[in-house]
Formats: C-alpha cells, sequence, structure tokens
C-alpha cells in the first residue's frame, strides 16, 4: 500500500496501480481519454498529464503522463500545478481543434465524456481559425452509427475491439491527422459484442443507431438497474425509458459479472418491450384464434370461479419468467400440478447442471473469476453464440498465462502497449471441443471437432487422467487419448483452472464428462472452476423450483383428468414439435396465458393476461453463475399490465384461495420463496427492502435534469398526475428524492458532478475496476456440497460415435442473432440473423450432391424440413447442425439422427 | 543528386574509400581485393562477440542517426548465452527521411558490400540470428544494388548458414518500406517490420532486450554500422585518431540550400561548420548570403552565421544550442524567407506525424496553417504567442516520441532568430520574399 504525495497532501493507495488509477481511486478529477479501466494505458491521448517531483526539495519537476507512471512508494505530484493543468487544456484544445462542436445534434450530447473533460479542463475559447479536417461515415450495419467527424483519435475503439474483442473487421488506418477509425468498407461490424463501442468511445462517433428512431437525451430518461433476459449469463444493464416506450439498453457495471461490457443480443434485442407483438390489456377467445380485449374486472372472476370450480388445474412455468412469478403458480396450481415448461430433454439437463453445481467439489466461478483462469477447457459450447458476455470474459484468459512472464520483465498489468509488444502473439493454454467451428477458436490452444459423445468422451478421458478414480474411457482412439493426455496435464499445471460447459448439444454425457474434469481438478490446495452455461435468463431458477416435465403436463391434460391450464410466460410452440403442442392445448377445456408478448400458443388462449416485461415489473432471476440478481422496474406499463405473479395472485384471490392483501410486495413473495426453499433464502438479499430509505428518502429513476416534467402529458391533461406508487423498491418515479449515492443494487443511474458519462462509474467503485462500493450486486446461492478429493464421478460414458450410413446426427447450433425468443423481436436483431438452414460438412455435402444454397429435405422420425444447404469447413463428417429456436424453423428434438437428401424436385 | 567529392586522402575516409568516381559499388570480388570481408574474417578467426563489443566501446562510436547514443554501450543490453532468447535481431535503419539528409544513401548505393560487413559484424556481436535492412522505399537504386550484393554473398557463403564454416549463422533480408518518415524512428520500425501500424512503442520494454516480434533487437544506422569494418581492422585507437574531437571517427557531412557545390564529404569528426562550408560546399551562391545552418537533418535548431566556427560533433554542436543530428546542413540564405522554410518543414512533420499522440497529431497540422497563413498575408496578432506554445507544448516527454519534440528545435529557434522576420509577415500582411 504506496503512500503518494498528491498536491503535498499524502494518500494511501492499493498495490499496482498507476498514477491514473491511483487519483480516480482516490476521488481526484484527473482528465483521460485513451486509458480504459478494462483496456489498460497507452499514453497516445496525453490529456492525464501531471507533474511529477523527484522529492520535496525538487520544486521544478516535470510533465509525465498519470496513466504511464506507476504509483510507487514515495511519488509526489502535483495536479493543481499551473504548468501541467495549461499543458491539459491545451491537449483538449487540439481535440477540439477538428471537432464539429455539434453537441446539440449529436447524440452523444449530454452524457459525453470529451464535453465532461472540456469543461474539466477549463478550455472554453477557440483560437483555432482554420477548416476543419472532415472525413466521410460508414453504413456500420443495424446497430451502430459512425460519425468520424467527432474523433479525437484515442484509439480506444480500435483496442477495444480488436485486441479487447477479437474482431478483425475493423482498424485504425491512414495516418497523420486524418488517421480513420472503421471498416475497409461499408458493412455491418462482425463482432458480437460491437455495441459496446457506444460506450468505450469517448466521444459520438459510434451511437446506438437503434435509439435514433426513439431518440431521448440521457437525463430524460427513467432508468432502474435490471438484468438482461436474453440469455443465461446474467448481464447487469440499465434500460432507458421515456414516454412508456424504452429507448435504449446501457451497461450496468458489475464487477463480479458483466464489468464494462455486454454482448449486442442484449444491448439491442430489447425492442420487443415496444414492439407491435405486445398486448397490454386482458384478452379473452371470442372464436377461434381470435382474441378480444376484455375487461380485468370481468375477466378475473371468471377464471377464478373456472379455478375454484373443483377442476383439476396445471401450471406450466418457464426459463424466461422470474422467479417469484414461476413460485406464484405453483402455489396456485400446488406443487403436484406444476410443470417447469420444457421438455423432458431439456428438464434433465437442467436438473442435471444444478445437481453437478451443488455436488461440486468445483466451484462454479462469475465472469470475473473467468476471465482470470489460466487454463480453460470448453466442452460441446460455441460460447459466443450461447453464453457470449462468457466469451468476452474467458478471451481475456489466455493473457494471463503469458503475463506471468511481463511481469517478471517488470511490465505492470496495466501497461498495455508494453504488454502487447512483451506478449506478442503468446496465448494461454485454451482447448475448445466442439461440433463446428466456434468463434473463440482463434485463441485455442488446439480445438477437436466431434460429435456430442466422443466430445463426452475427451471430457471423460481427461478426468480420469487427472484421477484414476473417475472412470476410464473403453476403446478411445489414439489420437484422442494423446489430446486428453496434452489438456490433462496443461489443466493439472495450471494454478486457476476452469471447465466451461452447458446443455446446448443436448447431451448429459458432455455436463457430466466437464463436471468429472474439474471435480478432478480440485484438490485442497486449488479448486477448478466449472461453469454451466444455462440456455434463459432465468433457467437455473426455475431449475432450483422444480417441477414437472412438458410431456407430463400434457399426459396430466389428456389422460390425468387436468381441464384447465395456466401458461406463464411461455410459447409452447418453441418447446415442441406443433402436432405435440396442438394436443397439449387441444386436451385442454380452458388455457390461460399469462405473457407479454402475443405468441403461437397465445392464439390458442381461451384468456390472455398481459404480464410485464422486465423494464415494466419486479423479479428476480437466477444466471448460470447461480447468482440471483433483482430487475427493478424501470417504468410504469400502461394497461393492465403487471407482473405475472402478480397475475397470479389475482387469480388465486378470485379463486377464493387466499386473500387479496397476498403478496402485497416483492418482498413478501421472496420471503415466502425462502421459508418453501431454503437453498433460495438469498435471494431474499439480492436487493434491499422496499421499505429502504436514505435519510427518508426514496431513489429517484430520473435525474435531477429530467426535463418536461409538467409538459410531457400536458396534450392530454395540463394537471400533473401523482407520482404512481412503487409497492416493491425503494425506487421513486421522480426525479425528487435521495440525491447522493444508492446502494449498488438501487443505483438508477451511476452520475456524479462534473461525470455525466458512463466514465461516472469511477466515482462508484471501491477501487477502479472493482467492486462497486458496498459490494457488487447479486447473491450466489450455489456452494458446493463436496470437499475436494470426494469428487464423485456419475454419468455414463457414451459409445464412440459412429456414422450411420444415409444418416447424420443433427445437432444444435446456436446463433446470438437468432436463437434468442424476445431478441429476434427486434428489428435490429432479426436483420443480423441467418435464414433457416441445415449445416453439413464439405464431403457429406459433396456425398448427397448438394451445394451451398441448394434445397435439401432433412427427416428427424418422419418430421420433415425443407433447408438451404450451408457448408461448414470444420464439421464432422456424419454430423449435421440445425439452427436453434430460429423463427420459422419447426422445432425439433435434436441432437437425433436424421436423414438428408436432396430435396425431390430441386 | 548532390554530387561526392573526394577531396581527402583515403586513409583519412575509411567509409568512402571504396567509392569509385562513377559511383557503381565493386563487385564482391574486387571488393575483397580492395580489403572488404577482411575485418570479418579476423573476428570469425579469433574473436569473442564480447571482444568484438568491446572493441567497438573503446572506439567511442556513436549511433549515426541522429542522437548519438553509443554504440557499444547499447550493444550490451542484448542478453548474451545460451539462455537468452531466440532468434535475436540486428535491424538496419536505412530509412533516411529526415529532410536534407541523404548520407546513408551514399553509402548504400555506393558501397553495399561496407554495410553488410559492418551488419555481419554487429550481429556476431550480439549473436543475432537474423538480419533485416528496413530500406527507404524511395531508395530503389540501392535496393537493386543490396539485392546484387547479397547474392554474392549469399554465394559464396558469406551470409547464410555457417558462414565461411565458422559456425555462425546470419540470415539477411532486404525489407522496404512503405515510405513514411516515422518508419525511420527504431519502435516504429520495428512494428512497422511486424507488419503493425508504423506507431512507436513504448519504452520499457527497450528493443534491445524486447524488439522485434518479442526478441532481443538492436536497431542501428547505416552509417554507423559501416564504421564497423574499419574499426574491427585499424582498432579503437586509430579509430579515435581520425576525429578531431573526443568523439571519434569519420563522419559524412552534408550541404544542402543555395551554396556553390551542394554534396556530401567523408571528414574528421569535428571539423567546423564553416570549414565545411567554405572549403568543401564553394561558399554561396554568387550574390547570396548565408543567414543560418539547419546543422544535422530538419530536427535540429537554427545556428547563425555567427556559430559556424562550431566543431560539428555531438557534444560541441549541442553546446552551441543545437545538435549535430545527422550532420548534413541545411543552409538558410538571405534570399530565401526563414519563415517560408520553416513552414516547408512543419509542412512535413505535419504529414509524417503517425497520429497516435493528440499533440503531434493536432498541434503540427495547427502550426503549419498558421505559418501557411502568415505566408499568404494571412497572420494575424497572438500568431507567434500560439506558435511558441506549441514549441513548449510538444516539447520532449510531453509527446510519445521524438518526432514532434525534433519537429520544434528548427520552429522554436526560428522564432527566436528570426523574430523580425515573423513580426513583419503580420504587420506588413505580406511575406516580404514573395
Ligand atoms: C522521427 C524519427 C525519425 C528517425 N529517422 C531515422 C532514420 O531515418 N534513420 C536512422 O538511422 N535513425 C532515425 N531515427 C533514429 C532512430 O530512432 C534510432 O535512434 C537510430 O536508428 C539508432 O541508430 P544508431 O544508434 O546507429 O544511431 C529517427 C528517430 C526519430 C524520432
Ligand atoms: S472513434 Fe471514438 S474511440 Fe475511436 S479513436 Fe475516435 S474518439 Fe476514440
Ligand atoms: S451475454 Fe447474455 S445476459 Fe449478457 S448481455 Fe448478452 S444476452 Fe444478455
Ligand atoms: S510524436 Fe506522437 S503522433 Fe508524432 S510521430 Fe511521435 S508518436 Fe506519432
Ligand atoms: S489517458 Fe494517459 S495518455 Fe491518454
Amino acid at each position: 500500500m504506496p503512500t503518494l504525495y498528491i498536491d503535498d497532501k499524502p494518500h494511501t493507495v492499493g498495490d499496482g496501480l498507476n498514477l491514473l488509477e491511483a487519483c480516480l481511486s482516490l476521488g481526484f478529477n484527473v482528465p483521460y481519454f485513451c486509458w480504459h479501466p478494462a483496456l489498460g494505458s497507452v499514453g497516445a491521448c496525453r490529456q492525464c498529464a501531471v507533474k511529477s517531483f523527484q522529492n520535496e526539495q525538487d520544486k521544478r519537476g516535470r510533465i509525465v503522463m498519470a496513466c504511464m507512471t506507476a504509483a510507487s512508494e514515495g511519488t509526489r505530484i502535483s495536479l493543481d500545478d499551473p504548468e501541467v493543468k495549461s499543458f491539459r487544456a491545451g491537449v483538449i484544445e487540439w481535440l477540439m481543434t477538428s471537432h464539429p462542436h455539434d453537441c446539440p445534434v449529436c447524440d452523444e450530447g449530454g452524457e459525453c465524456h470529451l464535453q465532461d473533460m472540456t469543461v474539466m479542463c477549463g478550455h472554453n475559447y477557440r483560437d483555432y481559425r482554420f477548416p476543419k479536417r472532415t472525413h466521410r461515415n460508414q453504413n456500420l450495419g443495424p446497430f451502430i452509427n459512425h460519425e468520424m467527424n467527432r474523433c479525437i483519435q484515442c484509439y480506444r475503439c480500435v483496442r477495444y475491439y480488436r485486441d479487447y474483442a477479437g474482431g478483425r473487421d475493423f482498424d485504425a488506418q491512414g495516418s497523420n491527422s486524418r488517421v480513420y477509425f472503421g471498416r475497409h468498407q461499408d458493412g455491418a461490424l462482425e463482432s458480437e459484442f460491437s455495441g459496446n463501442l457506444v460506450e468505450v468511445c469517448p466521444t459520438g462517433v459510434f451511437t446506438d443507431k437503434t435509439q435514433k428512431s426513439h431518440y431521448t437525451r440521457r437525463w430524460d430518461l427513467q432508468t432502474a438497474p435490471s438484468i438482461c433476459v436474453h440469455c443465461g449469463a446474467g448481464c447487469n444493464i440499465t434500460p432507458g425509458e421515456r414516454y412508456g416506450t424504452l429507448r435504449r439498453i446501457r451497461n450496468r457495471y458489475n464487477g463480479e459479472v458483466n464489468g464494462y461490457f455486454l454482448c449486442d443480443r442484449g444491448r439491442y434485442g430489447y425492442e420487443f418491450v415496444n414492439g407491435g407483438h405486445r398486448a397490454r390489456v386482458a384478452m379473452r377467445r371470442a372464436e377461434p384464434g381470435s382474441l378480444v380485449p376484455t375487461a380485468k374486472p370481468l375477466a378475473l372472476p371468471r377464471i377464478g370461479s373456472l379455478l375454484a370450480g373443483g377442476a383439476r388445474c396445471i401450471g406450466i412455468g418457464s426459463p424466461r419468467a422470474s422467479l417469484e412469478s414461476n413460485y406464484a403458480l405453483r402455489k396456485l396450481v400446488g406443487a403436484e400440478n406444476f410443470f417447469a415448461g420444457v421438455t423432458a430433454a431439456h428438464q434433465s439437463l437442467t436438473e442435471l447442471t444444478v445437481h453437478l453445481l451443488e455436488r461440486g467439489p468445483a466451484q462454479t466461478p462469475s465472469m470475473r473469476e473467468m476471465a482470470q483462469a489460466d487454463a480453460v477447457l470448453v466442452l460441446g459450447e460455441d460460447l459466443t453464440n450461447t453464453a457470449p458476455r462468457i466469451a468476452l470474459a474467458l478471451r481475456q484468459s489466455v493473457l494471463n498465462a503469458p503475463m506471468k512472464a511481463a511481469a517478471s520483465m517488470g511490465i505492470p498489468d496495466w501497461n498495455d502497449g508494453a504488454l502487447r509488444v512483451v506478449l506478442q502473439d503468446q496465448k494461454g493454454p485454451f482447448f475448445i471441443a466442439a461440433p463446428d467451428a466456434t468463434r473463440l477458436d482463434d485463441i485455442a490452444t488446439e480445438t477437436f471437432r466431434a460429435a456430442p459423445d466422443d466430445i463426452a468422451r475427451l471430457g471423460f478421458s481427461v478426468a480420469h487422467l487427472l484421477d484414476p478414480k473417475a472412470p476410464e474411457v473403453p476403446g478411445l482412439d489414439e489420437n484422442t487419448r494423446q489430446l486428453a493426455d496434452r489438456i490433462a496435464k496443461t489443466l493439472a499445471a495450471a494454478e486457476r483452472p476452469l471447465v466451461v460447459s452447458g446443455p446446448s448439444l443436448g447431451s448429459a454425457s458432455v455436463l457430466s464428462a466437464a463436471a468429472a474434469v474439474a471435480n478432478a481438478l480440485s484438490t485442497e490446495t486449488r479448486r477448478a472452476g466449472l461453469s454451466l452455461t444455462a440456455p434463459e435468463c432465468n433457467t437455473l431458477g426455475a431449475g432450483l423450483l422444480g417441477g414437472g416435465t412438458l410431456e407430463e403436463a400434457e399426459r396430466a391434460l389428456s389422460e390425468g383428468g387436468a381441464e384447465l391450464v395456466i401458461i406463464l410466460e411461455n410459447d409452447l410452440y418453441r418447446r415442441a414439435d406443433h402436432v405435440f403442442v396442438d394436443k397439449l392445448l387441444g386436451a385442454a377445456k380452458q388455457v390461460i396465458l399469462i405473457d407479454h408478448t402475443l405468441n403461437r400458443t397465445a392464439s390458442h388462449a381461451d384468456y390472455f393476461l398481459p404480464a410485464a416485461t422486465f423494464a415494466e415489473g419486479d423479479g428476480t432471476l437466477v444466471n448460470s453463475e447461480g447468482r440471483g440478481q433483482r430487475c427493478i422496474q424501470v417504468f410504469m406499463p400502461t394497461g393492465d399490465v403487471q407482473e405475472s405473479w402478480r397475475w397470479l395472485r389475482d387469480l388465486g384471490a378470485a379463486a377464493g384461495k387466499w386473500p387479496q392483501t397476498e403478496w402485497e410486495n416483492i418482498d413478501v413473495i421472496v420471503a415466502d420463496i425462502a421459508a418453501a426453499f431454503p437453498m433460495l433464502k438469498g435471494v431474499r438479499d439480492a436487493a434491499p427492502l422496499a421499505s429502504f430509505r436514505i435519510a427518508g428518502f426514496k431513489i429517484p429513476r430520473q435525474s435531477h435534469r429530467y426535463s418536461g416534467r409538467t409538459a410531457m402529458r400536458a396534450k392530454m391533461d395540463v394537471s400533473e398526475p401523482g407520482i404512481p406508487t412503487d409497492p416493491d423498491s425503494p425506487l421513486t418515479f421522480s426525479m425528487e428524492g435521495f440525491a447522493g449515492p444508492a446502494p449498488a443494487s438501487l443505483a438508477s443511474f451511476f452520475w456524479a458532478p462534473g461525470w455525466n458519462s458512463v466514465q461516472s462509474i469511477n466515482k462508484f467503485q471501491e477501487e477502479i475496476g472493482g467492486a462497486l462500493m458496498g459490494g457488487d450486486p447479486g447473491v450466489r446461492l450455489i456452494a458446493p456440497e463436496l470437499e475436494p478429493g470426494r469428487a464423485e464421478y456419475p454419468g455414463a460414458i457414451p459409445e464412440a460415435f459412429a456414422p450411420r450410413p444415409g444418416k447424420w446426427m443433427v445437432v444444435p447450433m446456436y446463433h446470438i442473432h437468432g436463437s434468442d425468443e424476445m431478441s429476434m423481436l427486434s428489428a435490429a436483431v432479426a436483420e443480423r440473423a441467418p435464414a433457416p438452414h441445415i449445416a453439413l460438412s464439405p464431403e457429406d455435402a459433396q456425398l448427397l450432391g448438394l451445394g451451398e444454397g441448394e434445397m435439401a429435405e432433412l427427416n428427424i422420425d418422419g418430421e420433415i424440413l425443407v433447408l438451404q444447404v450451408a457448408v461448414h469447413a470444420a464439421l464432422p463428417k456424419g454430423v449435421a447442425g440445425l439452427p436453434a429456436g430460429l423463427p420459422g424453423m419447426e422445432p425439433v428434438e435434436i441432437p437425433a439422427w436424421g436423414a438428408v437428401a436432396r430435396r425431390v424436385g430441386s | 543528386m548532390a554530387e561526392f567529392n573526394q577531396q581527402s586522402d583515403p586513409d583519412k575516409r575509411p567509409l568512402t574509400a571504396k567509392v569509385q568516381p562513377d559511383g557503381r559499388p565493386l563487385s564482391l570480388k574486387d571488393c575483397e581485393k580492395a580489403g572488404g570481408y577482411r575485418a570479418v574474417r579476423a573476428m570469425l578467426g579469433g574473436m569473442s562477440p564480447g571482444d568484438v563489443t568491446q572493441r567497438v566501446k573503446d572506439s567511442g562510436l556513436r549511433g549515426r542517426g541522429g542522437a548519438g547514443f553509443p554504440t557499444g554501450s547499447k550493444w550490451s543490453f542484448v542478453p548474451m548465452g545460451d539462455n537468452a532468447p531466440r532468434p535475436k535481431y540486428l535491424v538496419v535503419n536505412a530509412d533516411e527521411m529526415e529532410p536534407g539528409t541523404f548520407k546513408d544513401r551514399l553509402l548504400l548505393e555506393s558501397d553495399p558490400h561496407q554495410l553488410v560487413e559492418g551488419v555481419i559484424i554487429a550481429a556476431y556481436a550480439i549473436q543475432a540470428d537474423i538480419a533485416y535492412i528496413f530500406l527507404r522505399g524511395e531508395y530503389v537504386l540501392a535496393e537493386e544494388r543490396l539485392k546484387t550484393a547479397l547474392a554474392e554473398l549469399r554465394a559464396a557463403g558469406l551470409v547464410g548458414k555457417n558462414i565461411l564454416g565458422s559456425g555462425c549463422s546470419l540470415e539477411v533480408h532486404l525489407h522496404t518500406s512503405a515510405g513514411r518518415y516515422i518508419c525511420g524512428e527504431e519502435t516504429a520500425l520495428i512494428n512497422a517490420l511486424e507488419g503493425r501500424r508504423a506507431n512507436p512503442r513504448s519504452k520499457p520494454p527497450f528493443p534491445q532486450v524486447c524488439g522485434l516480434r518479442g526478441k532481443p533487437t538492436i536497431v542501428n544506422n547505416v552509417e554507423t554500422l559501416c564504421n564497423l569494418p574499419h574499426i574491427l581492422n585499424n582498432g579503437a585507437d586509430w579509430f579515435k585518431g581520425l576525429s578531431l574531437t573526443p568523439n571519434g571517427g569519420t563522419k559524412i557531412y552534408g550541404a544542402s540550400g543555395k551554396v556553390r557545390r551542394p554534396g556530401l564529404w567523408e571528414l574528421p569528426m569535428g571539423t567546423p561548420a564553416r570549414e565545411i562550408l567554405e572549403e568543401y560546399a564553394g561558399g554561396m551562391r554568387d550574390g547570396m548570403k548565408l543567414r543560418a545552418i539547419i546543422p544535422g537533418g530538419a530536427s535540429t535548431d537554427f545556428l547563425l552565421e555567427s556559430q559556424l566556427d562550431v566543431p560539428m560533433d555531438f557534444d560541441t554542436v549541442a553546446q552551441a544550442g543545437s545538435r549535430m543530428g545527422t550532420g548534413t546542413m541545411i543552409v538558410l540564405d538571405d534570399q530565401t524567407c526563414p519563415v517560408g522554410m520553416v513552414h516547408n518543414l512543419m509542412r512535413f512533420f505535419a504529414h509524417e506525424s503517425c497520429g497516435w499522440c493528440t499533440p503531434c497529431r493536432e498541434g503540427l497540422p495547427w502550426v503549419e496553417k498558421i505559418l501557411a497563413a502568415m505566408e499568404r498575408g494571412e497572420g494575424q496578432p497572438g500568431d507567434l504567442e500560439q506558435l511558441a506554445r506549441h514549441v513548449t507544448a510538444l516539447g520532449m516527454g510531453l509527446t510519445y516520441c521524438a518526432l514532434a519534440p525534433g519537429a520544434m528545435e528548427p520552429l522554436g529557434s526560428g522564432l527566436k532568430l528570426f523574430r523580425d522576420d515573423f513580426e513583419r509577415h503580420i504587420r506588413d500582411k505580406r511575406c516580404p520574399w514573395s
């Protein structure tokens, strides 16, 4: 803990920081551009200049760059020295020479780091009188707007896009004052993480293109802390609303989870909240296939009397609904009538995931911990498409092993420029076993391409090599055995080994094999990490609640005498083929659907009750780490929209099951959950109680600059409406309330005087890039039961994959833009999605006489799909890939054997 | 091209001794007859790498790329021995894009073998496995002649595997630059060689330890390396004795501008500027008077006529308030506008800024535009203060590399020495020379 003297006053700071990090951690305002807490220092912009003195006697000093200078013991610096202040103002002046000063029409305005730094440095008069350089802008696709004239050449974008995110289709081009940041030609940015450019760029070069169609200044947005609902990674987000529409999603820093970055699905998938597929009033079926609005006070008693009528009612829950909503449904229908909303195949994988994480001894890591791993094995997941943000975290892990060498050369980890010189292309160990190429292959030490069973066999053999107590894999071929040997040796030598897998191949063997490796690696001195992806935002939460399968639900309706079914936030037509779902729904006398979006299932509903989306209600989601995280309502929805758990509460009350006062707010239902499921009791701590106040005040969702409060609704009603009540959180739908910092899990936005951009997060971290003050939000619910060294090795080892003549092993393939239900309702995301297709290896395509783009017929168990052929060079022979979850493709239960043929007549 | 004048005794001008009147290089055979590769043979026959480094240290040889860093000391930072990282690299800086500087061109075109012999010696001293000659793209004649020389050497077993059966190997590659001045800065050069953007690197790590592809690398100037065979052949004391001052050896001096005979001359280190200009360059053209010189390429401070008696070496020119730099002088006469001259230089530097750091990337174009405005008669009050502010703010340590501070040397000194001329441009709203 070195002591620094800043303008002659002593300050103690953390070890291993540079002067900029140290000063910012201490709360000083030092301006900067090129440094970024996740990207490190390169010393390009020269904005962070401070005066450094050799000792107390040195009165002259010399200007150094704070970001390039270690904060070592006894360092003496001045931030206020007139010479350095004038140099810093000069840097701004230079940056401004060609800046268009178009703040009033710039989407960044009001949350622009360049604006903030300009004000901070006191540059306010323009001496430069010559023409500005101008650039041509590019069309970078549906996500990002490009306005190059605003560029201040800080090089953050290119360092983020290429060095951090591994993108290749974007670079710095040209030189001198004409240096240009873009693609070689117009076209959509290929990176799955391109949206972060919007936050990485300190000015308005890259802005959110989706926000443009309903633009609102940052200070006019109503915001609240929330969680991304588009996969199981559980990234923290800040959605922003105005006039009842969600305007955008921003990253919300959580040191343990997503840090500074989101994926593009999470950032741009939000438009389903605003979309035309929403229904905001209760509806009932008028004639087959058509729903008509009905008054809530009419609908509730009708459904209530159905429920009270004595007929058996079942509930079908959902991995995309909150813990509270699933629990409320389970409580309403009873545990024996509660079904988890997925098919047996998926439910068993979720149960296995929960079981493996609960048993251990391997531990489920946070994303921060994943980024710190020094050897990684990915078994069966295409992470960039199944848990995108995790892929970005793992991309950083390969720097850890070579970074040890750099440290021995005296290069600190923040000195990115020097590190990249030392590291060159060295990468730490990273093994990927997957059926097809993945977007992390470029960092892989070795890749193994095989059918799911062979991937599992590789995993089991690694486990056996690590721990002889793990079963041996019979009949393993020599190549795989040698690979397993290399993997085992590398993982065993690591300090922080990590195994990442998941259910996406639909293979329990792969999951068990991954756990076996991680468990075999866990010793007294070293717990290995085991991260298992979760397909949906609350897969794990729903999994912890348990419940039957969809097949069982169908049987309960067709054979078990059940007459009513309540379906919770679930489009069953995405879960199983239409024949099965038609049968299930057809067997019910009454179908009650609670959802926010009118989907195919809705067209079979007798009653439709409009549910809140994540932005319109409160709820808890459990991510793949087992971290319970609270989504807090961002804005008041219109019509009858309310959280599903409130609809279920109302239904129960209407049926006379409980009083209308049941679950008066989220804290009560959370307490119920905690009592019923002891292992979930941690969720009580996911956020402070609704009664929490700071100095008697609630926490405002609107900034103190929120404009138009009295004018916004004037065209409807000149009197100012009252502030809606929020029973569920200490937040208020107002600009009034406690003006200081709120606890991290309640902070509706991060703002500090002089810091209007995303960079204001500096002011809310315990140390730059570290935990948020008071701890990062979320509660880890799962701790492994087993001690290291007591690993169990369940799961049968599958036979080696054997191709069958005329048949293909059809495996699911995931697409960040395409596989997720809700984000595909955003036009921008849909634009980036692939068309339905079947992926074949070049050999198989040739065998079948099929070329790229030609039409093929896939027959799985009599289910026939007609698809375009996509030839994938990396696919093994005998394995075919089918996009998962793409709209317009009938869901089929895969992996399964299927027959592929040229489409007759084509 | 300015002519090369052979004036002095060949023994006193080792670097140009083999230069033929027609400027054509000797074939390997003729070169060897004239003493070429004698030093390499002797070295491989009996000197250890440490011996070579020591000899070069003793000679006092200082880098001729402009900064004058002692060559032997620079080499001694390279990790040696069996545990040293491999491969190690020697890189020849033949980028020579400094305005007014054309000395390396002479050495490259007229005696490529001398350079390659120096390369073999330096590579041996640091035990480099691979050498690159990073050549300015426009030097097509040098490229052709180096290619011929390298082909001859490969055929003769003087480069490649197991040189002359010594067990030492050295691959020598010729790389022609895509053409930026910043590629002459050694770390930008390394980035360019790696196929990256030619931005300078942050130091540490220094290239000697972690350079090309992360491996130990020495970057030396062409002229520096050309001295090595002679130091090995004749010894450190002989080398020191060539010089008139403690900075040993000879130096290839040059002059451009309105002198009678612009050109290059190999002379004892420390020859006074006046002697070079009057005796070798033949003084000023008729009717012209010398006002000032920039002593060593564009990135050095002006020296006035009254300062011309300064001996041209690293230490003495520095005492006079400038730098010897590359030792190739640009002469300002009384019929040329000093503001126009500085403007011309600033246009070059602004164009050649690599674009990495703010002061240089944004400051130089501003400076250039102010000077252009003054030349057009559109100078304004406050312009000189703005220029002076840039001279301070683009100083050493404030920018990322030495390009911008170098650019400020002629501007800063010009502003001081030709204050009246600058002011007149603004006052009269026109360039007095136009
Ligand atoms: C902007 C800039 C341009 C340079 N250009 C050259 C060049 O063209 N040739 C050269 O030898 N050195 C050049 N240098 C100096 C090199 O960085 C380096 O110091 C030199 O090559 C070392 O060789 P030496 O020790 O033999 O002098 C340049 C330096 C800077 C800052
Ligand atoms: S585009 Fe933005 S991030 Fe990139 S260099 Fe310009 S200002 Fe920096
Ligand atoms: S990784 Fe998943 S949770 Fe994170 S932003 Fe992307 S879709 Fe959302
Ligand atoms: S001073 Fe800065 S911009 Fe100029 S060449 Fe050096 S690094 Fe590039
Ligand atoms: S932030 Fe330090 S130089 Fe850019």
